[in-house]
């Protein structure tokens, strides 16, 4: 299944569901399985015309827990696999979520925020399942979560979310919202032997000596797929590095759980990226991410053309959280700004990580994300 | 006179570790078990391609005692899971097994789509009546009047008619049998394993220490004896007179027809579209 159809490369104008579908075929998936649900259908209607032409496969599954499951099972058979879906689908989703967090599975979950809860607000924008992305399947897990601001981001980050998601055996969440995902924008491809992309690793040894959950030094186990020959298990069952069953037992529970926390904990540093503006002088830093982050950058522009020590700390990775970031910041500065689209989700770990530094939160629900002048005021009341 | 160690002849499709099964005594689920090995050692199945997929449930147990590539999934998903494992790479045998329960109650709008698209995917649901493994209750397959935990007045909701269903949906074999008869159910899995496209097969399967337990039928046994007295061979009649009733059990093979599979109809479409788009590139 080797498609020979070029892949997008140049300047383009293009949407964001539209970069985030093309990026996911730069980054080698071949497989999409999804349900159509606004603001991401654009992702799907794209790839069910490009998948093809890159040999790879295209599915409209029943529902969101039938698309996640498939995508575990194309992802078990040896490919780059991913779905696509809003609020409602996301949580339908969480449970199969788990599932490939508990058998390691690589796939990439794109949810484009809306307002919630429920049905909600299927065509405006919010940011309000970032805790349900870090917390929204039962049990305890680490996650990879990202947030692109712009078109461009929608591309690259699809991009790094497989990266991510095949280093370190994972489901990697896209949290973008309906105002990157439906907006235009130029975006630059690069050419297609210059965009790094990662496979999972692959196990060395012979079948009688492969363990299908034995990590190695990086917490991360090698990952055989159906028909190569290994003949292993894989279950949602606490399991043991054979892969069987084993729900009796307190210690093999305790290891199997902290290494699934750990394998993104102790690699969190790897993983993270932030972007820092202004802050080397900065007194008031506004900590945001996604389509708010570039309101709060307009905002810092114009405190500092008033003469406000104002700086920006932009978050492009959710969780695992980049704690140090924040509290380095902390340490800084008079204050914190954070604006979101909800009423209050990130800033609660902004708050824990900036310790004794004031945190003001600007909530924003409905049709459009923060003004500049809106974050601005805060900034100019705290500085 | 020397020992010699004797290798049971069908031990090389069963992981021996996993060996002894989970399931209880007189329970349907190891007759499942030994006619699906049967079926592969008859074909002679390259094990290293069959995949075998479970939910959740007594008999979602058995992918981990199968000696193949294996998965256990969520509650109801298998199908759903299933699907992804077949089209990503079409050249697996993908077989699901798992109870009715898990197959038609909580995965059951999986089971009518993945039928209705003719999934490539070979499905035997051991149907027991009951959920087993959570202690005996009504589920979707229940007869009516029939006491578990959660019905402990008589089951007063309608049963599924297994074999109707699958039919309805778009299954291109259907076949129903109990746990009593082994050969036929054996020759039923090795036709839908030598066959393209969904398949479902349904093994009546004995519950005794739970669902005959609230039934007067305490022992293997005498459940057995129910399905050697009610059980009528009826192949090809109409599956929607197929109800089971505590009379009357028809058995047999209901549906078997042709029709392109979706794998199929997929990658002919991935190949030809896929041809094109290299013309364009030149």
């Amino acid at each position: 299944m080797t498609g020979k159809r070029a892949l997008l490369s140049g300047v383009h104008f293009l949407n964001g569901d539209v970069a985030c579908a093309e990026g996911a075929i730069a980054a080698g998936c071949r497989f999409f399985g999804g349900y159509p649900i606004t603001p991401a259908t654009e992702i799907a209607e794209h790839l069910s015309q490009r998948m093809p032409e890159f040999g790879g496969i295209y599915i409209q599954m029943e529902d969101e827990i039938a698309s996640m499951a498939a995508v575990i099972g194309a992802s078990y058979s040896g490919l780059k696999a991913m779905t696509a879906t809003s609020g409602p689908g996301f949580s339908l989703m969480q449970e199969n979520i788990g599932l490939a967090v508990m058998t390691e599975t690589p796939c990439v979950v794109v949810d484009i925020m809306r307002g919630g809860p429920s049905t909600g607000q299927p065509t405006l924008p919010g940011q309000q399942d970032v805790m349900q992305a870090k917390w929204g399947s039962h049990g305890d897990y680490g996650i990879v979560a990202l947030s692109p601001s712009s078109v461009q981001e929608m591309f690259d980050l699809t991009i790094e979310a497989f990266n991510l998601a095949e280093t370190y055996r994972l489901p990697v969440l896209l949290m973008g919202d309906e105002i990157v995902a439906h907006m235009w924008e130029r975006v630059v491809i690069p050419a297609p032997d210059k965009i790094k992309t990662v496979n999972r690793k692959k196990p060395t040894v012979s079948r009688d000596e492969y363990l299908p959950f034995k990590p190695d030094e990086d917490l991360v186990p090698p990952m055989a797929c159906f028909g190569e020959g290994y003949r292993f298990h894989a279950t949602g069952l606490t399991h043991d590095e054979h892969g069987f069953p084993k729900t009796s037992s307190s210690e093999v529970q305790a290891k199997l759980v902290r290494r699934l926390c750990e394998k993104i904990g102790r690699n969190a540093d790897k993983i993270i990226r932030v972007e820092e503006v202004m802050l080397d002088d900065a007194e008031v830093v506004v900590v945001a991410y996604g389509i708010v982050a570039r309101a709060a950058l307009s905002a810092v522009r114009k405190a500092r053309a008033a003469g406000i020590n104002a700086g920006l700390l932009r978050l492009v990775t959710l969780w695992p959280f980049p704690e140090k970031h924040v509290a380095k910041v902390a340490r800084k500065v008079k204050a914190i700004v954070v604006p979101e689209m909800n009423c209050g989700q990130l800033v609660r770990e902004v708050e824990r990580a900036a310790k004794e530094t004031p945190v003001y939160f600007i909530s924003k629900l409905g049709e459009d994300p923060h003004t500049p002048m809106e974050i601005l005021e805060v900034i100019r009341r705290n500085c | 006179m020397t020992q010699q160690t004797l290798e049971h002849p069908y031990s090389k499709y069963l992981r021996q570790g996993m060996i002894p099964h989970i399931w209880c005594p007189g329970c349907g689920n190891g007759v499942v078990l030994n006619a699906f090995v049967h079926a592969v050692d008859e074909l002679q199945l390259d094990l290293d391609k069959l995949v075998v997929v479970s939910g959740i449930g007594c008999i979602g147990r058995i992918a981990g005692y199968t000696n193949t590539d294996s998965f256990h999934t969520t509650h109801g998903r298998a199908l759903a899971f299933a699907s992804g494992v077949k089209l990503a790479n079409p050249e697996l045998e993908v077989v699901v097994v798992s109870g009715d329960g898990d197959l038609f109650a909580i995965g059951g709008n999986h089971f009518i789509h993945a039928a209705r698209r003719n999934m490539g995917i070979k499905v035997i649901c051991a149907n027991n009546f009951n959920y087993g493994m959570t202690g005996g209750q009504q589920g979707p397959t229940t007869p009516l009047d029939s006491v578990t935990t959660t019905s402990p007045y008589g089951n007063i909701e309608h049963p599924f008619n297994l074999v109707h269903l699958a039919a309805a949906s778009g299954a291109v074999y259907v076949a129903r049998w109990t746990t009593l008869h082994v050969r036929r159910l054996t020759q039923s899995i090795k036709k839908a394993l030598q066959k393209k496209g969904f398949c479902f097969i349904e093994a009546i399967s004995a519950c005794p220490e739970i669902y005959g337990r609230y039934n007067n039928m305490r022992s293997g046994l005498e459940i057995m004896e129910w399905f050697k007295r009610a059980s009528v061979v009826e192949s090809f009649s109409d599956p929607a007179k197929a109800e089971i009733t505590p009379d009357r059990i028809a058995v047999g093979e209901f549906v078997d027809v042709e029709k392109l599979s979706y794998e199929k109809l997929l990658h002919e479409k991935i190949s030809k579209i896929n041809e094109k788009a290299m013309e364009q590139v030149g």
